[in-house]
């Protein structure tokens, strides 16, 4: 074990350091720069485009810009926005805990409807509510977080007028009426996500175990005459769970990346609210850190994963 | 419309005859800009009428809270580093000018006693100089008095290239004096007509002395003060998170009597415009949400629930089509549209006018832009009452073709007209944007009917804008015949706006395509009327040069005014907030509040 994860710790760093050259480059060489509304602003002189490009090293070749942010990254300055001229360190911190807030609950709410629907689901396969399952389990994951963030707004914030969709972060109300609002204003923006993961989840779970409850120990144990509750969840379930782990855990990342829609959507203020901004704002220090926090997500949650595995199937050895 | 004609209406103002307002509405038909008028009547000595807002609440706060979206938040709070509107309009919050421009484009004093004059001695004969007199009694939000030497401060701060300000150009060439802690003087180096910049509007708001005093030039980035803004505005810094929230809480010790009315003020950044549009006048979440740009008809529809109204102000912002003067297709020097070119086609008078003529700037109006697009003949902005004779504009196929016609542009077997081999065949580009491509589609047809045939070519907006110079497709290479976008006049004096066509500005690989002539349009007469505007002190002799100018530039087709572009906010129908084409949207937040 030891060893295992040493070597793959070892094979994550070049491959990290390959994504940041790729992304650095890409960025570098992308049109426009931070300045732009400057240029169009007749009362600026075109010497305070230049100063300022001058002072944040934008005219410097690439290559040695690209030293230059890694050796500050190595040292752990992820340098300053281009656009608030904040160190993006903090830009990031200041965001997160929001996004892991969605983030997180999402993905607890959609495990908590998978789990029970697919189970569910597989030991009575191709009953009605198998029926109903999978189909809402395939509109579900057809439809794209941003149409259902806005239907979603469309009927529960303007013909219902129950909930708000604008989120705030800092809310003025005490006590427990803070809590009121800002369950109200999240249910939204986490009900859009959850339904996504919890509709290709839910199929997740139902194939897995539709796979295990086949298996002849399964048989031997009704055989034994233990009771249809015990066989499913201590024997079918356990096995069954151990590729939908797996999935969870690598399935985080992509999490992100739809939560980057949903937040722009619902203007919840994390991270990828912090990415469309500065990706329209050519604000590329910003956009080369949160994309690298993507990138070691990634590689994380796979390394993960792979753990997860070897740890809940003891067949599996790392060599 | 000459200088003894303008003189005239002046008398008739000053007796009475004529309202201000409707003098300052015939300037703006005219090609000059609301500021530019007023000055014009206070050089005469014609009174000041009272503003035309009504600030009712008798007693200050008690208003609760104030909810704001900018779609586009505000990134940082240091006015002198604002790089577009939505960082001034943060700092706006916190930070006030000496003086701002109301919605008539008349000056109003916020942290000056009086507005300069030469009837108060403010304004100096030979126009080398401005005195201005400082509000007595005003304190920061840390409770330091606000004096002259905070006013000194911010023009070393600013003129110092090591901070790059982006508010340098209008401090750089200017001196500034101290006289007693409440008298500053403004010396400029040549005499200068348009005296209101330094220290006024969107480029004047004051910063602290003692908190940025260690923090000029080079350092001007660790200034903690940047994040936490100590201004003297009506309310006091809060919170800030860079593009998601500014929030502020009332500033009880604040200069004007009985104001603020709200107690806490919070803008709210990122989203969309249309959902923007929505959370004010349809659920009425929010009080106000800025910069609509959002297609008329979607306003209109969110309108009928009757919870808040879009609001349009006049501003100096045009969508023109560009007509290249030179030629695009030649390539000398390793530069096309090179200014040793001349345009093989378009150079024909006849055909820019024909051009002209085929614009249907009504249609345009009335299916994409409705209330947020106003046709116009104008350069400069121009409501529609009011449209100046010399820059009348007309749609008519009929006689864009007989016009052709006449020059010897006869129609081929294809249905395009051609003279001496050279057809009429154009690449026509602008930005991606729905309603530029629309207008795009209504232009060609027209052209077709009249043998024109348009190709559309559309860049994509990061590109289109971008500086690079390295790109062909960015607007200032021009590389094509015809182009459109919006130029923005972001300051009240036409001056830096009328550059565009002097002949010292033409963009050239030379200068990095960084000139602001795009059209490379070049006429000596016009270059002699802008060097005469510069140092014109009668700001009536001015004005008339400007308008000369203004219909030059039409008259000749170096440019086609299709829409003026009027700001449009969203606003619910209980507040009550003074808004202003000429200056930032919260310029006098002071007086927002809300009807019960």
């Amino acid at each position: 074990m030891g060893p295992y994860l040493l070597r793959r710790l070892l094979i994550a760093l070049p491959s990290l350091l390959g994504i940041s050259v790729v992304l650095f480059t890409v960025l570098a060489l992308a049109p426009g720069d931070p300045f732009e509304e400057l240029a169009t602003n007749p009362a600026v002189p075109p010497e305070v485009r230049t100063a300022l490009r001058i002072k944040f090293g934008l005219d410097d070749p690439i290559a040695v810009r690209y030293l230059r942010w890694l050796m500050a990254m190595l040292g752990g300055d992820w340098g300053f926005s281009f656009v608030s001229r904040v160190d993006v360190g903090a830009l990031i911190l200041q965001r997160l805990p929001t996004t892991l807030f969605v983030i997180g609950s999402a993905q607890l709410l959609a495990i908590l409807i998978a789990m029970p629907v697919g189970i569910y689901a597989a030991t009575r396969p191709y009953s009605i509510f198998d029926q109903i399952a999978n189909t809402f389990a395939f509109v579900g994951f057809s439809l794209p977080t941003f149409f259902t963030g806005l239907l979603f707004i469309l009927v529960f914030s303007i013909w219902l007028d129950w909930l708000p969709f604008v989120y705030r972060s800092d809310i003025s109300a005490g006590g427990w009426q803070w809590y009121v609002e800002h369950v109200r204003q999240a249910i939204m923006p986490i009900a859009v996500l959850a339904l996504f993961q919890a509709a290709s989840l839910t199929r997740y779970v139902r194939s897995a175990m539709l796979d295990v409850i086949r298996l002849d120990y399964v048989t031997t144990a009704r055989a034994k005459g233990l009771g249809e509750r015990i066989v499913i969840l201590k024997h079918v379930v356990r096995n069954a769970l151990i590729p939908v782990v797996t999935l969870v855990a690598l399935q985080m990342p992509s999490i992100f990346g739809g939560a980057i829609v949903t937040e722009q959507i619902f203007r919840i203020p994390g991270i990828g609210s912090l990415l469309i901004s500065s990706i329209l704002a050519n604000d590329t220090p910003v956009v080369m850190a949160v994309t690298f926090v993507f990138a070691c997500l990634v590689v994380v949650f796979n390394l993960i994963a792979d753990i997860l595995y070897g740890w809940l199937d003891p067949r599996i050895t790392f060599g | 419309m000459h200088e003894r004609q303008l003189r005239g209406l002046i008398a008739r103002v000053k007796a009475g005859d004529l309202t201000r307002r409707a003098f300052v509405q015939k300037m703006l038909a005219l090609g000059l800009t609301a500021p530019m008028a007023t000055q014009m009547l206070d050089y005469c000595g014609v009174a000041k009428a009272q503003g035309s807002f009504n600030y009712k609440p008798t007693k200050r706060g008690g208003g609760g809270a104030l909810k704001v979206l900018w779609w586009q938040g505000a990134t940082l709070l240091n006015p002198h580093f604002a790089v577009g509107t939505k960082d001034q309009e943060g700092s706006r919050i916190f930070y006030e000018p000496l003086a701002a421009w109301d919605g008539d484009g008349e000056l109003v004093p916020i942290l000056a006693a009086e507005i300069p004059s030469r009837q108060n001695g403010g304004l100096a004969a030979d126009g080398l100089s401005v005195t201005w007199k400082l509000k007595r009694d005003v304190k920061w939000h840390d409770g330091k008095p606000f004096t002259a030497d905070d006013c000194i401060f911010n023009w070393e701060y600013a003129a110092d290239p090591a901070t790059a300000a982006v508010t340098i150009g209008s401090y750089k060439d200017v001196k500034v004096q101290k006289v007693d802690d409440h008298t500053v003087v403004v010396r400029f180096a040549k005499p200068t007509p348009f005296w209101a910049d330094a220290f006024v509007g969107t480029r004047g708001m004051l910063i602290p002395k003692h908190l940025f005093a260690d923090f000029v030039g080079a350092k001007s980035r660790d200034a903690p003060t940047n994040l936490k803004p100590v201004g003297t505005g009506p309310y006091k810094f809060a919170d800030f998170k860079p593009g998601d929230l500014v929030r502020g809480e009332i500033n009880t010790a604040y200069h004007r009597e009985n104001r603020p009315y709200f107690d806490s003020i919070e803008m709210k950044g990122g989203g969309d415009a249309i959902s923007a549009a929505r959370a004010v006048i349809q659920t009425g979440e929010y009080d106000y949400a800025w910069n609509m740009q959002v297609e008329d008809e979607i306003l209109q529809r969110l309108e009928k629930g009757g919870k808040g109204v879009a609001v349009i102000t006049a501003g100096g912002n045009i969508e023109h089509i560009q007509l290249n003067s030179t030629d695009p297709w030649t390539e000398v020097d390793g530069e096309r549209s090179s200014l040793k070119t001349k345009h093989p086609v378009l150079s024909d008078p006849a055909v820019r006018q024909a051009l002209g003529m085929l614009v249907d700037r009504q249609s345009v109006q009335d299916h994409i832009y409705g209330r947020t697009g106003v046709a116009t003949g104008n350069f400069v902005n121009n409501p529609e009452r009011f449209v100046s004779k010399a820059t009348k504009w007309e749609f008519n196929v009929d006689k864009a073709s007989q016009v052709l016609e006449a020059a010897g542009w006869k129609k081929g077997a294809d249905g395009i007209r051609a003279k001496d081999g050279k057809k009429l065949k154009f690449v026509f580009q602008t930005s991606i944007n729905t309603p530029r491509q629309k207008t795009q589609a209504i232009v060609k047809q027209a052209c077709q009917k009249a043998g024109i045939d348009l190709e559309l070519k559309s860049v994509v907006a990061s590109v289109f804008f971008s500086s690079d110079v390295a790109n062909p497709d960015t607007y200032p290479h021009f590389y094509c015949d015809i182009q459109m976008y919006t130029t923005t006049m972001t300051q009240p004096d036409p001056e830096l706006f009328m550059n565009q066509f002097a002949s010292w500005e033409i963009a050239t690989k030379e200068n990095k395509w960084q000139g602001r002539n795009i059209t490379r349009w070049k006429s000596e007469e016009y270059d002699k009327a802008f060097r005469a505007g510069e140092g014109e002190l009668d700001p009536v002799k001015r004005a008339a040069l400007f308008i000369k100018m203004n219909e030059m530039v039409v008259g000749d087709y170096a440019v086609i005014p299709v829409v003026y572009r009027p700001r449009v906010a969203a606003i619910s129908s209980k507040l009550q907030a003074p808004l202003s084409g000429w200056d930032n949207d919260l310029w006098l937040l002071s007086d927002w509040y809300r009807e019960a």
